[in-house]
């Protein structure tokens, strides 16, 4: 009768930066260790995923002018830990976030397009942009981007690196012993683009990649972002929301599509989600409180408010009640490096509104981030969860989800081992990869294919 | 107080050698890919670095090294040629030794970075990241360019065309005085953002619920000519402590580069009379410099032709400069000969200064096991190479102590 069900696409971000993640917990492991990063990669493999997926922040974020420290701090280069994670596994996905402000196309499309080369063809990107000076501070264009050319230097930047990676064609290289002719044309490579932020010209030096071109990512849901992914990207990274807000975002984007040319199904939507897992609903009831405490201490509480009322509160008790003060509505942050902070655009509504809230409900300030922040997205048992899983997917809310454990390197176990297998039961997610490239995985075309060419 | 070993690396002609294989697509003569032995349609796979790293770790090498470019090879210097003959296109160095360095227990990685493009903040955490890969293995090769073609890949800056010829003169090596100080600048900033994380910075203290002890991380206030960096880096101080940067140099300049930075210079002696010339000159800029005494190798480069035969290498490398259409000329020595002769010359030459070698194997595929399989154990038979990897690090095999934090308070 109905159609077949639609697959689920799964993906494993590695535990980042925020306090999402859980350190304090004795099975928490190194965030910086190789070993981390092979085991966690090595879980999301054995489970099926479709990818890996690392975030990047260039400058550590600091609070009150000092480097904030009640979080996880450190991580890898990105293009070199995807790279080495290449040679542990063989059919997983390697998506990298990679900024368009403070790097060069000619140098991130060799990295992208030798990522793809060196791990046949499972490269992805997360193209992202910053604006602030702070990130500036480490970079040689230093300074700072008009927020209103973040995207038009990110959508410039990307196709720069687009036209790089489609100058090779992939035919060029014969190597011909008896002929003598390595290279069928001397001008394999060459490019230019004349721009507003990028004039440059010459010859790209990476042959052309098993995916053609990196899978590209696009990470927010503004209407600019929305744009961006409809006319440039294969996937979209976006904050997890209830269903019909899910749905209402899911149409929205899908429907923008058809005035670049594109199909719904060459741009896969997959949010983020977080997870409390146990045996029974009621024992995950109890983990996700007990993770969410371990996830805001007192400490964390009273720098989270600071983000609302941008005022240093570390006279105030977590335990105790909310500040009487008013927020201070200046112009300068006291957080520095994090994108959080921009959420709440009305301070002083927002504590007006939180002070209500804890009023009623008789909350400290602890209380009040527990119960305010972000919850887990989905708390149960194995089945609970799958069912959940799949119910948002096959609603047309997303296409998958990109989960986000909240310990390092164990966080992916349990779900490998108990939710995939009920999804595969199902019917609705892998058993085993039936291609060799990300793009396989996700169902897209290669950029070369008659498909993909049509509407390009 | 610092822990740097108080010893400059010895050099007596029984002392231990150093040897490191310099990897350039299947290489160094331009007609290598023609041979039977080439893969050069294997150039663009993980699995041909990983076969070459291999074969250089089952010869107990100190390390390897990558070459790499922000444009494609040419045979002109400083500009494209338009040539189809010759193997063009390069992976991404950093990239490829670490795709490989799961894959290797003990020989260090050293790929070449680009100065004059890159960003010191990106490079200092892929080095620091390539250490932690590879648990200790990890070195950068240090190199500028100047050359108008890759200038127009960036778009940010122009440079004057530069001949073979003039590169020599006195006008062009001043012009390229300030992007040997750039680079100089540029290491600065790389090693400062390596310690600026001290090695006990993350405490994980569940009672204050602070990750890391913030004292402990530090901004690195760089500012330079060419860039300001305030960092302190996003990845923690690398296992090593200051992974192995090196550079390779042909004149005062770049060597007054290798005196203020590097932990070994690659240098191109002709003979015996220029190594220990060069030995010298780097030794006196060292001096200049203010780290007399610390612990610098200088390493001299040969492009090696080996067969067990004399006449079997001088035809060898006829055979492929008839291929390529004229003789091969490098700023290296090209030795053409036997594994015995080759150690001979490497033992000479160590006793005018030198204490290791890069080797540039003329055809990879049959140059790098000839080092590995008859230069190695000619040398271990004459006492001078390892018989066993005796460190786990590459400071440890180039017998460097791992050095103290410079952002360290002194007890």
């Amino acid at each position: 009768m109905s159609k077949p069900p639609k697959q689920i696409h799964l993906a494993a971000h590695f535990p980042g930066v925020n306090n999402t993640t859980v350190w304090s917990d004795p099975k928490a492991g190194s965030h910086i260790e190789f070993s981390s990063f092979v085991h966690f990669a090595q879980t999301a493999e054995r489970a099926k995923f479709d990818f890996l997926f690392l975030a990047e922040g260039l400058r550590l974020r600091e609070q009150g002018g000092e480097i904030y420290d009640l979080d996880v701090v450190g991580r890898p280069d990105t293009f070199t830990v995807l790279t080495a994670l290449a040679a542990v596994t063989e059919r997983l996905g390697l998506t990298g976030t990679i900024n368009s402000t403070f790097n060069e196309p000619y140098e991130v499309a060799r990295q992208f397009a030798s990522l793809d080369h060196l791990s046949g063809g499972r490269s992805a990107w997360n193209v992202v942009t910053s604006w602030d000076a702070f990130t500036g501070e480490n970079f040689r264009r230093g300074g700072f981007l008009p927020q209103e050319e973040r995207y038009s230097r990110a959508q410039e930047f990307l196709a720069t690196a687009n036209e790089l990676f489609d100058s090779w064609h992939g035919d060029e290289i014969l190597a011909d012993r008896d002929t003598g002719v390595f290279l069928r044309d001397a001008k394999a490579g060459s490019f230019v683009h004349s721009g507003q932020h990028f004039d440059i010209h010459g010859q790209f030096n990476v042959p052309r990649s098993p995916q053609g071109r990196p899978v590209v990512f696009q990470a927010g849901d503004s209407d600019k972002g929305r744009e961006f992914a409809a006319a440039s990207a294969d996937a979209i990274f976006s904050r997890h929301a209830a269903l019909e807000a899910g749905r209402a975002f899911y149409t929205d984007v899908k429907k923008r599509l058809a005035k670049y040319g594109r199909r719904p199904d060459q741009l896969l939507i997959l949010p983020a989600a977080s997870f409390a897992l146990a045996d029974t609903d009621e024992e995950a009831g109890e983990l996700a409180r007990e993770v969410r405490r371990q996830q805001v201490s007192g400490a964390t509480a009273l720098k989270h408010l600071e983000f609302v009322w941008n005022r240093d509160l570390s006279s105030y008790d977590p335990e105790g009640p909310l500040p009487d003060i008013d927020p201070d509505v200046g112009a300068d942050h006291i957080s520095q490096g994090r994108a959080q902070v921009r959420m709440y655009r009305d301070p002083l509504a927002t504590a007006r509104e939180w002070r209500e809230l804890a009023a009623a409900n008789n909350w400290s300030i602890r209380d009040l981030v527990i119960n305010t922040g972000n919850r887990q997205t989905f708390v149960g048992s194995p089945a609970t969860i799958a069912k959940a899983i799949n119910d948002y997917v096959q609603a047309d809310a997303s296409d998958g989800f990109i989960l986000v454990p909240h310990t390092t390197p164990t966080g992916l176990d349990d779900f490998a081992d108990k939710v995939v297998p009920l999804l595969q039961e199902q019917g609705v997610f892998r058993t085993e990869y039936e291609g060799t490239t990300l793009r396989d995985h996700l169902g897209l075309a290669h950029p070369d294919s008659a498909d993909d060419r049509a509407v390009s | 107080m610092s822990a740097t070993p108080s010893s400059t690396p010895s050099s007596s002609p029984s002392s231990p050698l150093h040897l490191a294989v310099a990897l350039d697509g299947t290489g160094w003569h331009p007609a290598s890919w023609r041979e039977q032995v080439a893969r050069p349609r294997d150039l663009f796979t993980a699995g041909y670095w990983a076969d070459l790293v291999a074969e250089a770790e089952r010869g107990l090498l100190d390390f390897v090294t990558f070459e790499d470019g922000l444009g494609p090879q040419s045979a002109q210097y400083g500009e494209p040629d338009s040539r189809t003959d010759q193997v063009r296109g390069r992976l991404d160095a950093v990239l490829t030794a670490s795709r490989v360095a799961p894959l290797t227990r003990h020989i260090g990685l050293v790929p070449t970075v680009i100065a004059t493009y890159t960003e010191p903040f990106h490079i200092s955490k892929a080095i620091a990241t390539l250490d932690y890969v590879s648990a200790g293995r990890a070195g950068l090769r240090v190199q500028i360019s100047a050359s108008p073609n890759e200038a127009d890949h960036f778009g940010r800056r122009t440079f004057p065309p530069i001949s073979l010829p003039e590169l020599q003169t006195p006008a062009v090596q001043e012009r390229l005085t300030p992007l040997f100080d750039e680079a100089a600048d540029y290491v600065e900033v790389v090693r400062r953002l390596w310690d600026s994380w001290e090695d006990d910075a993350e405490i994980r203290d569940v009672a204050t619920g602070r990750f890391i002890d913030r004292g402990k991380l530090h901004h690195i206030a760089f500012e330079g000519a060419q860039f300001s960096v305030k960092g302190p880096s996003i990845t923690p101080r690398p296992p090593q402590g200051q992974p192995l940067v090196t550079a390779l140099a042909h004149q005062t300049v770049p060597y007054r580069l290798v005196a203020r930075q590097a932990d070994i210079g690659y240098t191109t002696p002709h003979d015996a009379d220029q190594a220990r010339a060069i030995v010298a000159e780097i030794r006196a800029e060292q001096e200049a410099a203010g780290r007399a005494g610390r612990p610098l190798h200088v390493f001299g480069d040969l492009v090696v032709f080996l067969d067990d035969e004399q006449t079997a290498a001088e035809d060898r490398r006829a055979r492929l400069d008839a291929l390529a259409g004229e003789p091969y000329t490098s700023d290296a020595r090209i030795f053409t000969g036997t594994p015995t002769r080759l150690a001979d010359l490497l033992q000479e030459w160590a006793a005018e200064g030198l204490s290791g070698f890069r080797l540039r194997p003329a055809v990879v595929g049959h140059d790098l096991p000839g080092i590995t399989r008859g230069l190695v154990p000619e040398l271990q038979r004459r006492g001078v190479f390892r018989t066993a990897y005796e460190a786990d690090t590459l400071r440890g095999l180039l017998g460097l102590a791992r050095p103290a934090n410079r952002y360290a308070a002194t007890a």
